[in-house]
């Protein structure tokens, strides 16, 4: 085992190594010399834009891009105007941001996205310099043009641009500028040689840094640390100024003796170090100045390239790329010759123990005999997590684990997760996958997001694979890879509708939460409309199905699924769409083979489209809907007139379904009409709209017996309804000679126990008494009981030998009425 | 009182800032207010109303705004009106996806009349996803069901909007407090709703109309000239006695009560202070309270046996029961034929017209003819459309002709009088084809034996429900597949129920996290509507097997409310 501290240079009380990352895939002929290069952070993609050494247009440059391991992703010729910056989105978007102030914006694959410009002026003006910056409001451009404007917007999703004003002074672009992100406010910190400002939305203030010596010279370099909290200013006397970023205060300053200007200056610190230090890159040197006034030099060969990280330094040059990084604090202590750490004990007895000495105890025992032992096996599982080789690791992990058999209640938590998290870094870590993660940079991106990285450069196995690994759930986790894998594959135009579907089915099968409208709607997108209906098969729920059927016009077939689905309101969607698609005949012909649409349809005429309505029972021949039509139209109509051709209407459709008593009632309710009309006008008897009977009752109470007579004659109303009403209207006229000649007209066919009922509902006992006689013998009792002739009731009773009768005779008896009683209890014992 | 007062009566409202409430109807709206807000159920008509209280404000030259909350939910259709109206963009839409309102301890409403027309006249299945929504909210609040059952077309339908409304959503887990559920289609069983209400609650229902768990009891009630809103729930203690007995056995009851309630007034007498003070402080508001409760309950009862007791009640009892047990049909044809042409009551004729079809399965075209005839003599012939609409919701029917028996009958028509000739056709018709009431009845012995004396004090059976005529149809059912635990064994019955029905186990695993009482716990939804006959059967039936059951239903109804429902002369 190589010795770990190998690569150790200490800074100030801090430690820092450079470990190498990658042997680059790439091969490039000129190395990184004469490029723009944009890399993007968190282990992101490369991009280079060879600048052609004349601008002609018959040599365009070659925009490519590569992983972090230097695998050719896309390459293609630049056939857009002259590029003045390049940068790389949150979400590794590629913008390529041209002298007029356009960005253009390419996706990882070196496919076109979409472009904005930062403005009218700018084309006239051009653009000198630009930055792409990062905030939490997304990514950002900030530009500065010809006109020493400057120009800014925020957050390229959602484009505002902003135009800062103007600095006095200020001819061409600034000697070093750069973006800050301060209280939620994006300013930008510039200077023009002596003078430093601030700038933001509304004013340009002048500042000074606190305590930067008044030799200092003129500021030739700025540079901002990956949180915006640190700021580094360098002189053109070699001084360089190190402070917070809101200039209250400062933190060191450091003469590097260097007097001609930086490549790249770049922030190097972790959080949580006590140790910032800046990251200077000359020609052939590589300088890290920490705030201790102390420096380690780097000699470099080769044109290099710093990517600033939260954690650390990326150098990349054309062979190689390497991570440069303070030491974290728990591997100091582990790794640290002579250290006597907890952590660097474990290990140590781990190593004895594997070796089979007895030395291992000893060390053992001096851990526990300071009671340390689960801080040093949570340094050892921490340490693990910073180590980027999987050896180093491996030990670390044993060690942390030989540690934990002599505990009882440690927690396998940490370990169980930092074990999982490290197979996942090593595995994003390949170099044909390309993600060069540390854990804390890990840790800060979550899972999530590395997932999406995953899918969007389409390592979909692999993503798949961790998903299952680290148990997420399918809702967030593999369907959501599968997701996106079919909408990919359905744009792969090299194969067969059929192979696409099969293959998606075969893979993502029934997973939850993976949507096959929407990769079907993808699928469309792309013009493959078979491919999309074929897709839609598989989609359980019919719902989903319909509004992507109707973009497709597959109408018929979003019908019928939106019947499937049960759900009326997209039933109702698909039918007004259809009735303003197609021609009506088609229509009414559509939705006959459905009738949840038909029904729904029709009830959507009845309130709306009357005429429609019509249409559509004629279609149909529905005689008898279309008789109901008429009558329900006819109650709407006012004029009589109208009205009786309404009910013809409906006579002749009732005929026509053969429904011949609704017809004749029709016919019926006609007459009565006329009949009705003539005797509103004769006599004002206000009769219309009213049912036979209403009208015969009018007729009655208003004196009319004749044509009460012919009504009940002409409409053969049933005796007993006429001379049930009859009866009860002249009782209710008192008219009781009437009724008596009445009552003798004919035989009557309800009975005259009706006419003692009737009479008594008056009141009239005498009246009633007439007809006590006429009635039947069974209902004699009920007669005189009526009448309340308890005597004559008793001796009916008596006479009909009926045991029942006398028991509701006897109910209605009174104490009073004892000899009564003792005449009915002696018939019904007599009996027996 | 409507839902709303339920939730945010007025004064609530008035505390909002709301100037005045209207009902929303076809008429302009005068106010002064420059903001409108309409809480509306989703219907094109009521849309189009709104539009033309818009449009006019528009040519008045008036500007105000307009929201429109739809509740349960929007429909296109209705977005659709508004757009073909013109006033779109002027009004701003809302949904409110209010679906349960819980009426008392076990009754949960979602206040839903419109469902039954909708969906079993129309063929409208717009409420079908409401009712699963429904149930997914009890669901994720209750659940997991560990096993649902169910039997008619639209819960089948029910039931899967919430399958599919399950599967788009996440799951929790978490303890399940609802055991079984039961869903069920009021077209299953027409009988049941068809029958006079008996038991106290239903009988309040009937006469007086319970509205939203609240009646208005008029003067004759209250015996005073102002009529009175009660809450008709658990939490009145009389009224909780003796919702579900028997009516006859109120009256004893509530005499009862009153002689407690004297005797704990009595106690006073022979108190020193101290006791006084105690009583009066304790007990006596409480007394006061059951006091009030007492006394507008037995004003209720007495206003219910004036109107009952009379001797065409009892006739109408007895003519139901008949229909029920399938005797004397003929005698039940001319009581109706009696009821029809003295006008006695439009509904009520109605009613009985639909029971003798169902339980005769459609009456023979001789009966039915005649009796159409007569009802649209007495209350006009736009009846035809009502007996249409009953028609198509398999209210009513009329038996095909067979030819060979019809030739019969016309035969034996000419030999003897009307009469024996009508008993002879009905011995020939029952020959011929079976009543699905009828078997069903045999299957599932639904009409006890009439010549047993039948206690209503002491219930056997659901059958004191309906004074021991007949046990409800539909509460049978529950009770039957719950003690089956599925349909097995029931193919005839179902069959006769034409089918759709299922049982299915719930969500995995909830079985075993359904634990103790939860198991006990049975969530029966009607579709359709449900009687407070069938709520008190339930209650029944869970207090005999040591069920609960919640009823959740999409309105309650009864006889009245279903045939209004069905009449033909509202669009």
């Amino acid at each position: 085992m190589t010795f770990i501290t190998a690569n150790w240079n200490p800074l100030g009380e801090a430690f820092y190594r450079k470990s190498e990352l990658y042997e680059m895939c790439w091969n490039l002929r000129d190395g990184l010399r004469d490029c723009l290069v944009a890399a993007a952070p968190y282990g992101g993609p490369i991009a280079l834009l060879r600048e052609p050494v004349r601008r002609s247009p018959s040599s365009r440059p070659q925009l490519e891009i590569y992983s972090a391991s230097g695998v050719s992703i896309a390459s293609f010729p630049w056939k857009s105007g002259p590029v003045v910056h390049l940068g790389w989105t949150v979400s590794d978007e590629l913008l390529c941001i041209q002298e007029d102030g356009s960005v253009l914006i390419y996706d990882l694959f070196g496919s076109f996205k979409r472009h904005f410009s930062m403005g009218q002026e700018v084309v006239q003006s051009q653009v000198l310099e630009a930055k792409v910056f990062h905030s939490p409001y997304g990514t950002g451009v900030a530009i500065v043009t010809g006109s020493s404007r400057f120009i800014m917007a925020t957050n390229i999703d959602d484009l505002k641009l902003r135009r800062l004003p103007e600095v006095p002074g200020l001819q061409g672009k600034p000697s070093c500028w750069v973006v800050l992100n301060q209280d939620r406010q994006t300013k930008v910190l510039l200077s023009t040689g002596s003078e430093l400002y601030i700038l933001d939305n509304t004013s340009c203030t002048a500042v000074s840094l606190p305590g930067l010596a008044p030799q200092g010279g003129s500021i030739v370099h700025m540079s901002v640390s990956f949180s915006y909290k640190y700021l580094a200013v360098l002189t053109d006397s070699g001084h360089l100024w190190t402070g917070p970023s809101h200039l209250q205060d400062k933190m060191s300053e450091v003469d590097t003796k260097k007097l001609t200007p930086p490549k790249q200056m770049v922030w190097c610190r972790r959080p949580k170090s006590q140790q910032p230090s800046v990251v200077l890159m000359w020609d052939r040197l590589l300088m890290v100045v920490g705030v201790c006034q102390d420096t380690i030099q780097f000699p470099t060969e080769d044109q290099c390239v710093l990517v600033g990280e939260m954690d650390g330094v990326r150098i990349i040059s054309s062979t190689n790329q390497e991570l440069l990084q303070e030491v974290p604090l728990v591997c100091q202590e582990i790794f640290k010759i002579a250290s006597m750490a907890p952590g660097a004990l474990l290990l140590e007895a781990h190593r004895e123990y594997e070796k089979s000495s007895q030395k291992a105890d000893e060390y053992l025992r001096e851990i526990k005999e300071q009671s340390m032992l689960g801080e040093a096996v949570s340094q050892c599982i921490e340490a693990a997590g910073h180590e980027y080789d999987p050896n180093t690791q491996k030990s670390l992990m044993r060690a942390a684990s030989f540690g934990k058999c002599f505990l009882t209640d440690f927690s396998p938590g940490q370990f169980v997760t930092t074990c999982r998290e490290l197979r996942v870094l090593n595995s994003v870590r390949e170099s044909s996958v390309g993600l060069p993660l540390t854990h804390t940079q890990f840790k800060q991106m979550t899972l999530q997001v590395l997932i999406d990285r995953l899918v969007y450069r389409q390592f979909y196995p692999l993503a798949i694979e961790m998903c299952r690994y680290l148990k997420i759930p399918d809702y967030q986790g593999v369907s959501r890879v599968l997701k996106h894998w079919a909408s990919c594959k359905v744009q792969q135009k090299d194969l067969s509708d059929e192979a696409i579907a099969r293959a998606m089915c075969a893979k993502v099968g029934d997973s939850p939460g993976v949507s096959y409208s929407d990769i079907a709607a993808k699928a469309y997108e792309c013009g493959r409309t078979e491919l999309a209906i074929k897709l839609l098969d598989f989609e359980a729920r019919s719902g989903e199905q319909v509004p992507l059927l109707l973009k497709m016009k597959r109408s018929q077939l979003a019908l019928s699924k939106a019947v499937e689905s049960g759900d009326t309101d997209l039933v109702y969607t698909v039918v007004t769409y259809l009735k303003n698609e197609m021609n009506r005949g088609d229509f009414f012909m559509t939705l006959r083979n459905q009738p949840v649409a038909l029904s729904l349809y029709r009830q959507f005429c009845k309130l709306q489209e009357q005429e429609t309505l019509k249409d559509l029972y004629n279609q149909d021949d529905d005689h008898k809907e279309l008789a109901n039509y008429y009558v329900t139209a006819s109650y709407r109509e006012k004029r009589l007139e109208s009205r009786l051709s309404l009910l013809q209407s409906a006579v002749d459709e009732y005929n026509k379904a053969k429904n011949e008593f609704s017809a004749k009632a029709t016919e019926e309710e006609m007459r009565l009409l006329r009949f009705q009309r003539k005797l509103d006008d004769e006599k004002g008897a206000g009769l219309l709209e009213l049912s036979l009977q209403a009208t015969m009752e009018a007729l009655l109470a208003l004196g009319l017996y004749k044509q009460a007579e012919q009504l009940y004659r002409d409409f053969r109303v049933p005796d007993k309804r006429y001379w049930w009403l009859k009866l009860k209207s002249l009782a209710e006229k008192e008219e009781w000679d009437e009724l008596e000649k009445f009552s003798k007209s004919k035989k009557s066919p309800i009975g005259y126990l009706a006419f003692v009922e009737v009479c008594m509902k008056s009141n009239n006992k005498y009246e009633a008494k007439k007809y006590v006689s006429k009635v039947t013998p069974e209902q004699r009792v009920k007669a005189h009981l009526a009448i309340s002739d308890l005597d004559g009731a008793a001796d009916a009773a008596i006479e009909r030998k009926n045991d029942s009768e006398i028991a509701t005779v006897l109910s209605r008896c009174s104490a009073a009425d004892r000899l009564l009683i003792e005449r009915l209890n002696r018939a019904s014992t007599a009996k027996k | 009182m409507s839902p709303l007062d339920r939730i945010a009566n007025v004064s609530t409202l008035k505390q909002h800032e709301v100037d005045k409430l209207y009902k929303v109807e076809h008429k302009p709206v005068v106010s002064t207010s420059d903001q409108l807000c309409f809480l509306i159920r989703p219907r094109i008509q009521t849309v189009k109303w709104i539009c033309d209280v818009a449009n006019a404000d528009k040519a008045a030259g008036r500007f105000r705004r307009y929201k429109i909350i739809f509740t349960p939910r929007k429909f296109y259709a209705c977005e659709a009106m508004l757009e073909e109206q013109g006033i779109f963009g002027e009004v701003t839409t809302d949904e409110w996806s209010f679906c349960l309102l819980p009426l008392d301890d076990d009754v949960i409403s979602m206040e839903l009349p419109e469902f039954f027309r909708d969906n079993f006249l129309a063929g409208d299945q717009r409420w079908v996803r409401t009712a699963g929504s429904a149930l997914h909210l009890l669901h994720s609040l209750y659940g997991p069901f560990s096993k649902l059952y169910g039997i008619g077309r639209c819960s089948k339908m029910a039931y899967e909007s919430w399958r599919e409304q399950v599967e788009e959503g996440e799951q929790t887990a978490r303890r399940a407090e609802i055991g079984k559920v039961f869903l069920i289609d009021r077209d299953v069983d027409f009988v049941t709703p068809l029958c006079s209400q008996v038991v106290y609650e239903g009988l309040v229902d009937d006469i007086f109309r319970i509205k939203c768990g609240c009646v208005e009891f008029g003067p004759d009630v209250t015996s005073s000239d102002k009529s009175l809103k009660v809450m008709l729930n658990s939490q009145d203690k009389v009224f909780n006695e003796i919702r579900n007995e028997h009516f006859s056995n109120v009256f004893g009851f509530l005499s009862q009560k009153a002689r407690n309630l004297q005797g704990a007034y009595d106690k006073r007498r022979g108190m020193d202070i101290k006791q006084m003070k105690a009583f009066v402080s304790e007990e006596l508001k409480g007394l006061k309270q059951e006091h009030r409760l007492l006394s507008m309950h037995i004003g209720a009862s007495e206003s219910i046996m004036k109107k009952k007791t009379k001797q065409d009640f009892q006739e109408l009892l007895k003519t139901e029961h008949s229909l029920l047990e399938g005797f004397e049909i003929r005698e039940s044809i001319s009581f109706l034929e009696e009821h029809i042409s003295r006008q006695v009551s439009m509904m009520e004729s109605l009613r009985l017209l639909c029971l003798l079809s169902i339980t005769e399965n459609g009456l023979l075209p001789k009966d039915y003819r005649s009796l159409k005839a007569q009802y649209l003599q007495s209350y006009g012939a736009d009846h035809l459309l009502t007996f249409s609409n009953l028609r198509q919701a398999g209210l009513l029917a009329e038996q095909p002709a067979g030819e060979a028996l019809s030739a019969m009958e016309s035969k034996v028509g000419k030999l003897v009088n009307d009469k024996t000739a009508g008993k002879l056709t009905d011995a020939f018709s029952s020959l011929a084809r079976k009543s699905n009431f009828r078997a069903l009845s045999r299957k599932l012995n639904l009409v006890p034996k009439s010549d047993e004396e039948y206690d209503l004090r002491v219930p056997r059976d659901m059958a004191y429900i309906f004074s021991g005529a007949y046990v409800l149809l539909s509460c049978k059912l529950v009770e039957q597949v719950l003690e089956r635990d599925g349909w097995t064994g029931m193919d005839e019955v179902t069959r006769l129920l034409n089918g759709h029905e299922f049982a299915v186990t719930g969500s995995s695993g909830a079985d075993a996290r359904t634990q103790g009482d939860a198991r006990r716990v049975v969530l029966v939804m009607f579709l359709g509507g449900c009687t407070f006959s069938e709520i008190s059967a339930l209650r029944f039936l869970g207090r005999e097997k040591g069920y609960k059951f919640i009823v959740v239903t999409t309105a309650i109804t009864n006889s009245s409310r279903l045939i209004e429902s069905l009449l033909g002369n509202q669009i």
